[in-house]
C-alpha cells in the first residue's frame, strides 16, 4: 500500500535556511545541508527547496545547494523558485534536483508547465500553487485565488480551475499552498485542499499551517491530500519527522516507518 | 568499469551520485561500444517509454544493450529500464528490447482517488528467494515514480511484487544476469543504497 509522505520545505534565501510567516518577516534560521541530512536521516520522505533570494545573481549559490544536497541525501527533492525557463530548471535538474517545482512563472505563462513536462516528463514537474481565500464570485467559483510574487500580486485566477489547467499542461504533481494558513501553525487549509485533491488525478501535497501532528492527519485523511509539508514544526525542533511518522501510524495512517 | 547507459531519459547523474556512495565508480556513455563491454552495466530511466526507446534505437544502444546481456555479465535496470526489458508497452505501442516476455500497461482505475502516477514510497514483497535481495525484507519501502506497470508473462522473472489499490503490480523482475526494479534504488533512502551495493557485489548469480 501506498504510504502518505512527509514532505519538508526549505526556505533558501542566499545559501541560508529562511521562515517566513505569512511569506514575510523572514528570518534566516540555518544551514539547509545540514538540516536535510538531518531529516533525511531522521527518515524524511522528500524534500522541497524553495529558492526565495531576491537577487537573481545569487542563483549560482541555490545551484551549490543543491550540489551538496544531492551528495548526501538519497530520497527525491524539487526545487523551486524562480524559474522561468526550460534553462533554468534544467541546471537545477543536472545539480541534482529531482523533480522542479513552477509557480509565479507559470500563472503569467502557462506553456511552461507543457514545456518541462515535454523536456522532463510530467513526474519531475510539479506545479506549486499559493492560494488566497476569497469571497466566491463569478470570477472565483472556487472562493479561492491564485496570488503570486510571495503572495502579493492576485492574478484573478481560479485557484481550481488552475490546478485543472496545470494537470492538463501536464504536471505530475500539485502543491496546494494557502496563504492564509502559511506560518500560522494553526492547520492546512483543508477545504481547499480536498477540493483540489477531488477534482484533479495527480497527487496533491498540502502545504501552510502545520503546527502540530493532529493537523497532518486532519489533511492526509479529510483533506484527502497524498503528501504533508512541514516546515516551522520540524525546523524549530518542536516535533520530529520520526516522531510526526510514528504517531501517524498509530493513528491508523500509513507511512513509511522502515529506513 | 560499471557503465550506466545515457540515453536521455532522467537523471543519471543521480544514479552515478548513488553508486559513487556504496564505493561504486561508474562511467556514464551514451557510446553503444562502451555499453557492450562494461563490466556492469545499469540501466536506469525516467519519463516517456516510447521517446526513451526513440533515442536508445537513433544511438544503437538498443542493440549493444541486448550485446552486453548475451555476455552474463550484471545488468540493473531501474523504473524505465525495467519496463523497457519488456517485449512491449502500451505507452506509444512501442516494442522494447524483449530480454524478458512480457508488456508494460498503464494504470487504470475506477477509484478517482488512487492518483495516476504512481508516486511515493510502497512496500516490496518479495516472492522469490534472490541474491540481490539478501539484505532486504518484504514490507520494505521504495521510491516509485510511474504510470505503467510490468507484466512478466513467466512468473519464475518476477522476484517482488507492490501493491496499489486493489493491483498487484510486478516491482522486480530477475532473469538470469538480469534484474530490475520498478523502484528507484538512487531514491529510496538507505535501502536503495543497500541494494545498489549488492549489485555491486552481484556475481550475476540467481
Amino acid at each position: 500500500m501506498l504510504s502518505k509522505r512527509i514532505i519538508a520545505c526549505l526556505d533558501v534565501r542566499d545559501g541560508n535556511l529562511a521562515k517566513s510567516i505569512k511569506f514575510v518577516d523572514t528570518k534566516d534560521i540555518g544551514d539547509p545541508v545540514s538540516k536535510a541530512r538531518e531529516y533525511y536521516d531522521d527518515g524524511l520522505d522528500e524534500l522541497v527547496f524553495y529558492d526565495i533570494t531576491a537577487s537573481s545573481d545569487a542563483r549560482n549559490i541555490m545551484l551549490d545547494v543543491v550540489e551538496r544536497v544531492a551528495e548526501q541525501v538519497y530520497i527525491p527533492f524539487s526545487v523551486g523558485g524562480g524559474i522561468r525557463t526550460v534553462e533554468d530548471a534544467n541546471k537545477l535538474l543536472w545539480a541534482g534536483a529531482e523533480k522542479i517545482n513552477v509557480n509565479s512563472a507559470a500563472v503569467k505563462r502557462p506553456e511552461l508547465i507543457a514545456e518541462c513536462a515535454h523536456a522532463f516528463g510530467a513526474q519531475n514537474t510539479v506545479l506549486s500553487m499559493d492560494i488566497l481565500r476569497v469571497e466566491i464570485s463569478r470570477e472565483f467559483p472556487s472562493g479561492y485565488e491564485v496570488v503570486i510574487n510571495g503572495g502579493r500580486t492576485p492574478m484573478g485566477v481560479d485557484a481550481l480551475e488552475w490546478a485543472l489547467k496545470g494537470e492538463e499542461l501536464g504536471a505530475g504533481e500539485l502543491v496546494v499552498n494557502s496563504i492564509d494558513a502559511d506560518g500560522t501553525r494553526e492547520g492546512y487549509e483543508i477545504t481547499l485542499t480536498r477540493m483540489i485533491a477531488e477534482a484533479v488525478s495527480i497527487p496533491v501535497i498540502a502545504s501552510g499551517g502545520a503546527g502540530k501532528p493532529e493537523h497532518l492527519l486532519e489533511v492526509l485523511t479529510e483533506g484527502k491530500a497524498d503528501a504533508a509539508l512541514v516546515a516551522s514544526m520540524v525546523h524549530y525542533g518542536d516535533y520530529t519527522v520520526s516522531g510526526l511518522k510514528q504517531w501517524l501510524h498509530e493513528q491508523g495512517v500509513k507511512v513509511r516507518l522502515r529506513y | 568499469m560499471p557503465v550506466i547507459v545515457d540515453y536521455d531519459a532522467g537523471n543519471v547523474r543521480s544514479v552515478q551520485r548513488a553508486c559513487q556512495h556504496v564505493g561504486m565508480d561508474a562511467e556514464i556513455s551514451a557510446d553503444p561500444a562502451v555499453v557492450a563491454a562494461a563490466d556492469k552495466l545499469i540501466f536506469p530511466g525516467v519519463g516517456s517509454a516510447e521517446s526513451a526507446v526513440d533515442t536508445l534505437r537513433d544511438r544503437g544502444l538498443d542493440e549493444a544493450i541486448r550485446a552486453f546481456y548475451a555476455t552474463g555479465k550484471p545488468l540493473l535496470g531501474i523504473c524505465l529500464g525495467l519496463q523497457i526489458v519488456l517485449e512491449h508497452t502500451e505507452e506509444g505501442d512501442q516494442t522494447c528490447l524483449g530480454l524478458v516476455e512480457g508488456a508494460c500497461e498503464r494504470f487504470e482505475f475506477a477509484d478517482r482517488s488512487l492518483k495516476v502516477p504512481h508516486i511515493g514510497w510502497n512496500e516490496l514483497t518479495i516472492t522469490r528467494p534472490h541474491p540481490m535481495l539478501e539484505n532486504i525484507q518484504s514490507g520494505d519501502e521504495f521510491y516509485f515514480v510511474h504510470s505503467y506497470f510490468a507484466q512478466p508473462i513467466d512468473n519464475n522473472h518476477v522476484v517482488g511484487t507492490t501493491q496499489y489499490g486493489d493491483k498487484t503490480f510486478c516491482s522486480v523482475i530477475a532473469r538470469e544476469n538480469l534484474f530490475a526494479t520498478q523502484f528507484h534504488l538512487e531514491k529510496s533512502g538507505e535501502l536503495g543504497l543497500k541494494l545498489l551495493g549488492a549489485f555491486k557485489d552481484w556475481d550475476a548469480t540467481c
